[in-house]
């Protein structure tokens, strides 16, 4: 039985700026509630297939359906239907924890009734209902990642784009933040994230390490260790983005 | 060849360093390793003179670091967090600008620099802002050694940075290392530490340890079990509800458990095991820099929490 539900299918999706090709037909899928790690090199081509993805960038050509719309004719509600964080793109510094919740939280589209139940169970869920009113420049930094991820997914996403969401964050705050990719996992929301630490990509459910544009693999990160023959994903991608042939 | 005694510094009455001392000889490579927000910049910026401590002292190659300003400016290079190259002008209008005004040429330095520049010497017209990630580092890393300093300062270089340009970059601060310059160097991720000859752990502005990599690890206190399974997150929530698991961390593919005594790994397996989580093996391990950080966390009380106001 095909019961298989695909949040992101990608087919071809080729992203070209004049002669460059940024993006060369990469096609892959992604399950409700998966977990996919995208790795590359800095220049392999990640942010601009995230673009994409997120509705922002026209491709060149190929095609794409995100949480069930076509990438061309309906980019407006794929943006409706994702939730985005990125270590530049959180929150407002300088308005309140609850402001910040409330601001993106009416941005999604949620009703006044929806904000205050939801933004309740976040601040009570993260432990922060007392520092509600705080600013949010305030916050450590590990903080405020965990409350832009909460924010990001407020409104219940099919899928959520992280792009190296725990950068500089100390080693506890980072495995905190990983529960919060796990229990969104649970609740059925598709968790696409990049990052630079590779110990992170082996808890993902499938990992794929982009290299000049393409895909050049997709799988379990316990099956790409025994295909590359590496103890570790750190090793893996070593050993990959090595045979990068793109230059400046 | 620098010493830090007893620093103080706080922003706005928010302490950022607290009474913070090590020393680093010549010739050392140095690694001071901790989050976001833990100091390392803050001490940077004291010891290359643009920041003043409130107390304590600070000894550059004998020289104390406000009196003697200058003699520090000369003899440091210092590569800031941010990119601080000028953008808008070339690769090698920048590095002539950085040796003009430490009144020197690049031909007279150039040995120290040659295997990073002749990276970079194919775009050196291109300017410094369409440089990629990697590049942009090597020209600032350039640009900061041009003056032949006897000590770089290089704070987070590889923040942000891919595996690969990581590891490139680590190669590069080994052969300077062995032309004789001394090397401090913060950053977030941990196994860079074991890349450095010393290493000081740094949370919360305080310094939880300073040592070797090796003499790190050696310490650390506790019994290390590895727990292995394909399902970590009902594995570690089994965990958080039994006693004495409670500082258990994922670690890629396994679990790490930190326990001051010893325990039975067949009967943690059954125990899990009985919770559900099929296909569990437990069994002792090495700690490595990363759990010797998370454990100092933990029994140091210095977890990330909201300061009360």
């Amino acid at each position: 039985m095909y019961n298989k539900e695909f949040t992101i299918i990608a087919k071809n999706l080729t992203k070209k700026f004049g002669d460059f090709t940024a993006v060369d037909a990469i096609s892959f899928e992604v399950e409700k509630g998966e977990i996919f790690g995208f790795l590359g090199a800095n220049g392999a081509g990640k942010t601009t297939a995230i673009k994409m993805l997120c509705g922002l960038s026209m491709p060149t050509s190929g095609e794409a359906t995100i949480a069930g719309y076509d990438i061309y004719k309906e980019p407006e509600m794929i943006k409706k239907n994702i939730g985005y964080m990125s270590q530049h793109f959180s929150l407002y510094q300088d308005m309140t924890i609850r402001e910040n919740i409330r601001f993106y939280a009416g941005i999604y589209g949620l009703t006044n009734k929806q904000i205050k139940e939801r933004g309740e169970k976040l601040l009570n869920d993260l432990k922060i209902e007392s520092f509600a009113d705080r600013f949010v420049a305030d916050l450590p930094l590990g903080f405020k990642q965990k409350l832009a991820f909460s924010i990001a997914v407020i409104h219940n996403p099919k899928i959520v784009f992280l792009d190296e969401p725990t950068s500089g964050v100390d080693p506890i705050t980072r495995r905190q933040f990983w529960g919060l990719i796990y229990e969104a996992s649970h609740r059925g929301i598709t968790v696409f994230v990049t990052t630079h630490y590779l110990e992170e990509a082996e808890y993902c459910h499938r990992v794929s390490i982009m290299v000049d544009g393409e895909m050049r693999d997709l799988d379990t990160p316990v099956e790409l260790m025994k295909k590359y023959n590496k103890k570790t994903m750190n090793d893996v991608f070593l050993y990959m983005a090595v045979r990068s042939k793109r230059k400046e | 060849m620098v010493e830090f005694h007893h620093v103080y510094k706080s922003y706005d009455g928010e302490p950022a360093v607290k009474d913070i001392s090590f020393t680093v000889d010549k010739g050392e490579l140095f690694g001071l390793i901790g989050p976001d927000g833990a100091g390392k910049s803050t001490l940077f910026r004291i010891l290359t003179t643009v920041l003043l401590a409130d107390s304590g002292e600070v000894i550059f190659d004998g020289h104390d670091v406000v009196a003697d300003y200058k003699y520090v400016r000369k003899n440091v290079g210092y590569m800031p967090g941010k990119f601080s190259l000028y953008q808008d002008l070339s690769v090698k209008e920048n590095l002539e600008f950085f040796a003009t005004i430490f009144n020197t040429t690049i031909k007279e330095n150039y040995d120290l620099i040659k295997d990073i520049y002749e990276q970079l010497e194919p775009f050196e017209n291109r300017r410094a802002g369409d440089l990629s990630g990697g590049m942009k580092q090597k020209l600032a890393l350039s640009c900061a050694l041009i003056h032949k300093p006897k000590v770089l300062v290089l704070d987070e270089p590889t923040f942000g940075v891919d595996a690969v340009s990581r590891k490139e970059f680590w190669d590069m601060l080994k052969s300077l290392k062995k032309k004789g310059v001394t090397i401090l160097v913060s950053t977030p991720y941990m196994d860079e530490a074991e890349l450095c000859d010393r290493v000081a752990l740094i949370q919360k502005g305080s310094i939880l340890e300073i040592d070797t990599p090796e003499g790190i690890i050696n310490r650390f206190d506790k019994k290390l079990y590895k727990l292995r399974t394909h399902e970590i997150y009902p594995a570690l929530i089994a965990l958080s509800k039994m006693k004495g698991m409670e500082h258990s961390f994922s670690f890629g593919q396994e679990i790490h458990i930190y326990s001051k005594v010893d325990i039975d790994e067949k009967w943690l397996e059954d125990q899990l095991k009985a919770q559900g989580v099929k296909q569990v093996e437990v069994f002792r391990g090495q700690p490595g820099i990363e759990d010797c950080f998370m454990d100092l966390m933990v029994s140091g009380n210095l977890m990330e929490e909201i300061e009360n106001v």
